[in-house]
């Protein structure tokens, strides 16, 4: 049954706990990345706890892909264990008297064979955990730890994979080296995924769709590359994230020593890269990088320079800046420049500029 | 060489008969309660808590008068087994049962219930993610997780069962191969001025004592921290 046709995930969910009080009116898409952004303290967890059905005294609706998992005007709660969900803790929360491969089986085993669409070679694969199979828990890294904790939540083959913070309790260099991990769940299953987090980090490179949270509730939800380049919401970042986009691989060449990537607004030249053609990147565009000009400069050493038209300025907290946002091609940029080279290019709304791009940061190495 | 004479013998293996069956009936009933304990979040909850540790402190005569007259023709044990046509409870093997587990069950029942308290509800939580109810989870995860306060809790009840005594005299008096028990037996050879039996029995006891602590501290909740990382 899909609940008046209706995919992704409807919430209306309130769980007071006297002195804090989560009340959301949510609408996730029903595939991709979807990421609940804020501080701590936001009620980003407690919100998945709540999908997750972790928090029994919440009252509301829920409904995940048409099935509906919590509906209290119709007495309905689905208790967790019958919601076909994976959760990864923030601390990983592996059993102890267990070993890995005990673990990975646990949630597999309770899962009816016929239900099962994640083979048990392809997540240990996928998250690099084969030699790992025979410890135990206690005599893992933290790093290792979490990719088990993964695994194990793949294997019970969810049609909705929550993580809480998953990466928050590791250090820097463990972090970087479980990101592509994720970032593989993300490119290689057709899960939706809700994934709690207050890095920018994770949340440009994972996201595709933003959801602000701030006190227990939404301060505005919405597509990531939109919601990044909205100039109401750049407050709510603590460092300018930039325009976040994918693109794919094009060509190699080698005589130029440039590699092309194709993407919505057109085609960027970027140094050489070791990537198979076809390979998607996800790449951003922070705004101190973009500059305008009224032409094409030909003269330039600029290689990115991209037709797009302004769609919107605004001044910034520093009174010499300006912050411009543009639509190259249906893609938005940012660009930051000087308020006096605003008045020299008589920038306005509607004009048709060359956005001339200096530096691709790509999130993925 | 240790020489027992039959009495002894007999004595000691009603002991070991009382302290086994005790330990089992409440390992069985006291691992719901304190499962229910460390889980609830009742506002009385301590009442029961209360209720359950009183043996701890009250002296055993007192807990083994009011099981006599409990247990008597016209007390509410005593009326529900007769109906039952069991008869008598006082002075029976059956009856230092009963009492012998209300007695031990502190010692059974908070072991269990501190380790399941350290358990937490991560585990569980993790475990109804994974699709098992919670049944399931009792079985497959709080329980392996607080083997070590099983352990502990076991050997106390056995242990503190064997060495009973003033609750063995009020309710099972001092008959043979039914209620007389290594205490009372050594109690018994004092009083016959048979020092040098009722010294072979008590090394026994010592030396059982240390046994049974010194398993608790090797495979019980002296290493729980061990067990859970």
């Amino acid at each position: 049954m899909t609940a008046s046709g209706v995919t992704g995930i409807q919430a209306r969910l309130r769980r007071d706990f006297g002195n804090f009080c989560l009340e959301v009116d949510l609408a996730l898409p029903g595939r991709g990345v979807s990421v609940l952004f804020g501080g701590s303290g936001c009620g980003k967890t407690t919100l998945i706890r709540c999908v997750a059905g972790l928090e029994p005294k919440a009252k509301g609706f829920l409904s995940v892909n048409g099935e509906i998992w919590q509906d209290d005007a119709r007495r309905c709660f689905i208790p967790t264990h019958r919601r076909a969900i994976g959760y990864v803790f923030q601390d990983a929360a592996l059993f102890p008297h267990l070993s890995v491969r005990q673990n990975l089986d646990f949630g597999q085993r309770r899962v009816p064979r016929e239900e099962r669409r994640i083979a048990f070679d392809q997540a240990i694969d996928l998250l690099g955990i084969r030699p790992l199979l025979d410890r135990r828990p206690d005599k893992l890294s933290g790093g290792e730890q979490q990719r088990v904790g993964m695994a194990r939540a793949l294997l019970t083959s969810p049609k909705l994979l929550l993580m809480d913070e998953p990466l928050a309790a590791l250090d820097q260099p463990l972090k970087r080296d479980i990101l592509p991990y994720l970032q593989r769940l993300h490119d290689e299953l057709e899960i939706p995924v809700i994934y709690v987090t207050h890095s920018p980090e994770e949340m440009t490179r994972l996201g595709d769709y933003l959801v602000l949270m701030e006190s227990g509730h939404i301060k505005r939800q919405g597509v990531m590359q939109g919601m990044l380049s909205n100039l109401d919401l750049l407050s709510s970042f603590t460092e300018e994230p930039g325009v976040v986009f994918d693109a794919v691989v094009h060509q190699h060449d080698v005589a130029t020593g440039v590699t092309l990537l194709n993407f919505a607004g057109g085609t960027l030249s970027v140094p050489l890269r070791g990537d198979v053609p076809g390979q998607c990147l996800r790449c951003r565009i922070v705004p101190s990088d973009v500059s305008l000009a009224l032409s094409r400069a030909g003269d330039s050493s600029i290689l990115n320079i991209l037709p797009a038209r302004v769609t919107e300025m605004r001044s910034t907290a520093d009174p010499g800046q300006m912050m411009i946002r543009l639509d190259a091609g249906g893609i938005p940029l940012l660009a930051r420049l000087t308020r006096l080279s605003c008045n020299r290019l008589r920038l306005e709304v509607g004009r048709e500029v060359f956005a001339q791009i200096k530096a691709v940061a790509f999130l993925d190495s | 060489m240790l020489v027992l004479d039959p009495n002894d013998l007999k004595a000691i293996w009603l002991s070991l008969k009382l302290a086994s069956l005790v330990t089992v009936i409440l390992l069985l009933v006291g691992t719901p309660i304190a499962w229910w304990l460390a889980r609830t979040r009742w506002r009385f909850k301590g009442v029961i808590e209360a209720l359950v540790s009183l043996p701890l402190v009250l002296p055993p005569t007192v807990l083994g008068f009011y099981m006599l007259i409990a247990m008597g023709p016209h007390g509410p044990i005593g009326q529900l087994t007769q109906s039952l046509g069991i008869g008598l409870l006082p002075f029976t093997f059956g009856g230092l049962v009963v009492t012998s587990a209300l007695y031990s069950m502190p010692f059974v029942i908070q072991p269990i219930q501190n380790a399941f308290a350290a358990v937490g509800s991560r585990p569980l939580e993790a475990a109804a993610t994974l699709r098992a109810g919670p049944w399931d989870t009792f079985f497959s995860v709080a329980l392996p997780l607080a083997k070590p306060g099983l352990i502990t809790a076991a050997v106390l009840g056995f242990a503190h069962t064997m060495g009973e005594f003033g609750v063995v005299l009020m309710i099972g008096g001092n008959i043979p191969d039914e209620t007389r028990v290594i205490s009372v037996q050594i109690y018994d050879h004092v009083e016959a001025m048979e020092y040098a039996q009722a010294e072979r029995l008590s090394g026994l006891m010592v030396a059982l004592a240390f046994l049974m602590l010194w398993l608790i501290y090797t495979f019980g909740t002296g290493r729980t921290k061990e067990f859970s990382r």
